[in-house]
């Protein structure tokens, strides 16, 4: 493996290692399950956001159903990153299933944003190294995390808030990436009409199936507006 | 269910899910990619996603009844906001906005 590939994963090293950590505090400050289950997450799952959000479902002991429909919708940005490399990956053979499993938010910016040189089947190659590289990382962070938080007495009182900041942060990320208000407000509503009216169990499924009508909604709105302009 | 099987299904449904994210677009989308709906969706439910996990996770971390009202948790969200805004730098804001929750709640600052 060559040190320049080694180099494009670093910015991944530096971001996955802490909240790796982050991740396997919060998972022992939380739960009462054995430290090797935070790295088994971070095999098996492999997803930041969703990983952090799993803690407090499984210590709520959220409902398969919520579980599947929590994940999937957290996760959903996913669906869009496939979109871009359905060609990159074409042809990958057994590299191709890790490749898009491994499709997380930093490898999909690291392996669309870096160099290409060589011919097709080394660079596949050399995408399948940098996903493997920064999925070791992350693994890493993650039993890291959960022997600390076991060995290391502390009072963890209020670490959950760390999902909320991280949940803030990445609304300032999709609005600067947006440059519009009004995906934030749909979301905010929603989740306020479906705290006032449902129980806590219900109320994450609620908000998100109300945001996604309402965007359905929208977007007939939107063709039925534009489709009738030229009679107009 | 015990806890040892429902931790157990808890990861599989979850890893089946997230990778359920990844993969629909190579099975399905290849042909539907530039349908203008799963643009529109694509486009906008993320950040809505979001702003609703930010809503939920507040009203349920903070404590509401006097003489607290929300404070526990809306000043580090204010800070963690402005932080970011600011520096732009994820951990940073993260580690902050959680250490001063962390701070507020184990010192009993807003209920001693």
């Amino acid at each position: 493996m060559s040190t320049a590939l080694f180099r494009q994963t670093l910015p991944v090293l530096f971001g996955y290692l802490p909240l790796g950590i982050a991740f396997g505090v919060l998972f022992t400050a939380q739960l009462d399950y054995g430290w090797w289950y935070a790295p088994l997450m971070g095999i098996t799952i492999y997803a930041g956001a969703g990983q952090i959000l799993a803690v407090s479902l499984i210590a709520a002991g959220a409902g398969f159903l919520e579980v599947f429909v929590a994940m999937f919708v957290l996760n959903s940005r996913h669906l869009f990153y496939g979109l871009s490399l359905l060609g990159q990956f074409r042809g990958a053979g057994w590299r191709k299933l890790y490749l898009i499993f491994g499709l997380t938010d930093e490898t999909y910016s690291v392996l669309t944003s870096r160099p290409r040189t060589g011919t097709r089947d080394k660079e596949q190659r050399n995408d399948f190294l940098i996903t493997l590289l920064n999925q070791l990382y992350w693994v890493v962070g993650c039993a890291v995390g959960a022997l600390l938080g076991d060995n290391v007495a502390f009072d963890s009182t209020g670490i959950e808030f760390a999902l909320l900041a991280l949940f803030i942060v990445l609304s300032i990320e999709q609005y600067k990436a947006l440059g519009e208000k009004f995906p934030l407000w749909t979301g905010a509503l929603a989740a306020a009409v479906a705290i006032a009216l449902l129980p806590t169990a219900h109320q994450l499924i609620g908000a998100v199936l109300l945001v996604t009508s309402s965007l359905l909604v929208q977007y007939c709105w939107k063709t039925s507006n534009s489709t009738e302009q030229p009679h107009g | 269910m015990d806890s040892t099987t429902y931790i157990v299904a808890f990861i599989a449904i979850a890893a089946v899910a997230t990778f359920a994210t990844r993969v629909i677009p190579f099975l399905f989308l290849s042909r539907h990619y530039e349908h203008p709906l799963l643009l529109h969706i694509g486009r906008y439910l993320p950040a809505a996603v979001m702003a609703l996990l930010v809503v939920v996770f507040l009203t349920r971390f903070a404590t509401w009844t006097a003489p607290v009202f929300g404070a526990d948790v809306l000043i580090p969200c204010m800070l963690v906001a402005l932080l970011h805004l600011w520096r732009r730098n994820a951990l940073l804001s993260i580690f902050v906005g959680t250490a001063v929750h962390m701070a507020i709640q184990q010192t009993h600052l807003f209920t001693s």
